[in-house]
């Protein structure tokens, strides 16, 4: 009963994940009705659920959004199979994350609500008063989500192959139950917005920690956390013997201290760039809420960490990684390893937890994707008096079709496709930093120079990441590249934004002396601290304040 | 925040009162602290000391995810929590 691998499927297992999609779906559509908004014909109600989560929801939501069933898979997966510095790296990651966000989201988080922007790129827009730098910021974020997005549906594919579909048979039988669940997720993020994975949210991170918890004892009084640690240091000490090189690293080497540190810095840099960051902390009630909700957030990553470590348990207990299509595939490690160690009706709760994982973070990114889409490239390019109602109707429609196209590219490409590009976009949606973060404390960068920083350092974080190879993979096959004129090798997209910086600066000092135009700021410096009515007043003061108002 | 008579009160002032700078440098220098010091490979790179069968690596890294959060809501307290 105990084989990772048995053919045929596991009724138990696809019972209970079932009967938690089927839980979560009526949530969803059910979610229309949450708060009662009036109408939910404009982006400010579909798209960011009226602006109007408190901190409790807000924390569930970027949870949610932010620890992906991809992060779910790949993080123990690294474990697995290279060790700490292509896995661990997301525990200082995710620490160092929440500083950064507590220091400059609420900036955002003000100027957005005072001006109604949606999207970071609309932020640009108004900030430097140049369509073309929003719009690179739009294409730079729907392109780095779409592939997230489709990253979410291998996510979904690892537990179906997990529970036993998949291996032989037709492709569309092979692939229907993941069809009917984007079709449904599809459904309902269309017809409640943002406030669908807002609610599925709490089901999907209370399961999350409940497997995680019981994971956790689990190895501390089975197994012993001691144990497992020897069996990764074992692994990755000891080398291959036709090689002589050992497969990954226990603990970071000398040689690898800077690609720990700029994966974990650069990584969390990028994070809050991603639309879909953006989205859930636009969605916040008040600044107060986005400052508090980083201070709470890093309950998540202790439950990351714990499930990075579950790639070394999978090490420990020899879990099997055969997919149903008999080829090894390292992202079934921690699947695996929940249904060879638990009985079948717990790792179904496992694997609906990182199914459900995926369906939160795929609904905010299409949403945010569509968004970007609408406000950024169909209403500043095309139909500059598109009505609030028409807005929703394009965001909605394009909802769908970057849902079935993250679905397309699962189906007809080879995965390692989508793998090539979210290691692309990562390093992409990293050069948008400078334009949004910079540009919440000075406009003192010129529209051209970050544009022509921006290109700039796209094309050398294209050019880097493409000459990247292993044994296996030709192309894409590291985040990790040199650092220009130097060995050390560091994060791609660290040595880009270096010199998105560089050429910034430098073509601004220039512009500014030939005195090129640099359009009309749109902003004003009290923008940046307004606060939601709700939160304007300290609380002492507000009966007097909201009895004279209604009096 | 107190002394000033409600009725005289302008039309909701949209800008939340300034936070003093000694505040805002104590905040800033928590942040900082809670940024950087995670991301010093050398500080922790290293197996030992073990506790309870975890590496020192990984432990402390662990550990940095509480001491973190602690810090940040510190910095919290200082910039937001004085308005209660």
């Amino acid at each position: 009963m105990t084989a990772a691998a048995a053919h045929g499927i596991n009724g138990v297992q696809l019972g209970v994940v079932v009967f938690f999609f089927v839980v979560v779906s009526i949530g969803g559509f059910f979610a229309a009705r949450w708060k009662r908004p009036q109408s939910l014909h404009s982006l400010e109600e579909w798209g960011l659920g009226g602006r109007r989560f408190g901190t409790v929801v807000t924390w569930f939501l970027l949870g949610g959004d932010l620890y992906t069933a991809y992060t779910f898979v790949a993080v123990p997966a690294a474990m697995f199979a290279l060790g700490s510095v292509s896995g661990f790296f997301a525990v200082p990651y995710t620490i160092v994350v929440y500083p950064l966000i507590f220091v400059f989201m609420p900036r955002l988080w003000s100027v957005s609500h005072r001006k109604g922007y949606v999207t970071p790129a609309d932020f640009v827009r108004g900030r430097y008063d140049s369509r073309l730098l929003a719009l690179a910021v739009a294409v730079t974020g729907i392109v780095a989500t779409m592939p997230y997005i489709a990253l979410q549906l291998v996510g979904i594919q690892a537990v179906l192959d997990t529970i036993g579909f998949g291996g032989t048979g037709s492709a569309f039988a092979k692939d229907l139950p993941l069809i009917i669940a984007f079709v449904v997720l599809a459904a309902y993020t269309y017809s409640s917005g943002l406030r669908a994975p807002a609610l599925i949210a709490f089901v999907k991170d209370m399961l999350i920690y409940l497997v995680i918890i019981v994971a956790v004892v689990y190895v501390a009084w089975k197994i012993g956390f001691g144990n497992i640690f020897d069996a990764a240091q074992k692994k990755f000490t000891t080398p291959n013997p036709k090689t002589h090189k050992v497969p990954g690293s226990f603990i970071p080497p000398n040689q690898q201290y800077w690609a720990y540190t700029t994966l974990a810095l650069g990584s969390a840099m990028a994070l809050f760039m991603y639309p879909h960051s953006v989205t859930g902390v636009l969605a916040a009630r008040s600044r107060r809420v986005v400052r508090r909700n980083a201070a709470i957030l890093p309950a998540y990553s202790l439950m990351l960490g714990f499930l990075a470590l579950l790639g070394f348990a999978a090490i420990y207990s020899h879990t099997s990684v055969i997919g149903q299509d008999g080829k090894p595939n390292a992202q079934l490690a921690a699947p695996h390893w929940f249904a060879q160690v638990f009985p079948s009706w717990f790792a179904g709760v496992a694997l609906a937890a990182i199914g459900i994982g995926a369906l939160v973070p795929a609904a905010i990114m299409s949403i945010a994707a569509s968004n970007l889409f609408t406000r950024n490239i169909y209403r500043d390019l095309l139909r500059p008096n598109a009505t609030p109602r028409e807005e929703a109707r394009v965001s909605k429609i394009v909802s769908l079709v970057v849902k079935f196209g993250a679905l397309a590219f699962v189906l007809f490409l080879d995965r390692q496709n989508a793998l090539n590009f979210q290691l692309l976009g990562g390093v992409w949606i990293m050069q948008t930093f400078l334009a949004i973060v910079a540009g919440l404390y000075t406009r003192w960068f010129h529209r051209w120079a970050l544009l022509l920083g921006w290109a700039a350092a796209i094309v050398y974080g294209t050019v880097a990441a493409y000459r990247t190879h292993s044994p296996t993979v030709t192309h894409f096959a590291s985040s990790l590249a040199p650092f220009p004129f130097t060995d050390t090798k560091v994060y791609i997209a660290v040595s880009a934004i270096v010199i998105n910086i560089v050429v910034s600066v430098v073509l601004t000092a220039l512009f500014r002396i030939v005195r090129v135009p640099a359009g009309i700021d749109d902003t004003v410096a009290d923008d940046f601290y307004s606060e939601s009515a709700a939160e304007q007043v300290a609380p002492q003061d507000a009966p007097s304040l909201a009895g004279e108002r209604t009096g | 925040m107190t002394g000033t008579s409600p009725e005289a009160a302008p039309p909701v002032p949209a800008r939340r009162r300034p936070v003093p700078m000694a505040r805002k440098i104590a905040a800033g220098v928590l942040v900082a602290v809670a940024i950087v010091v995670p991301l010093l490979v050398n500080t922790y790179a290293s197996e030992k000391p073990r506790l309870w069968g975890f590496p020192f690596f990984f432990w402390y890294q662990l550990m940095w995810v509480l001491i973190s959060a602690a810090v940040t809501f510190a910095a919290y307290l200082l910039i937001e929590g004085r308005r209660r």
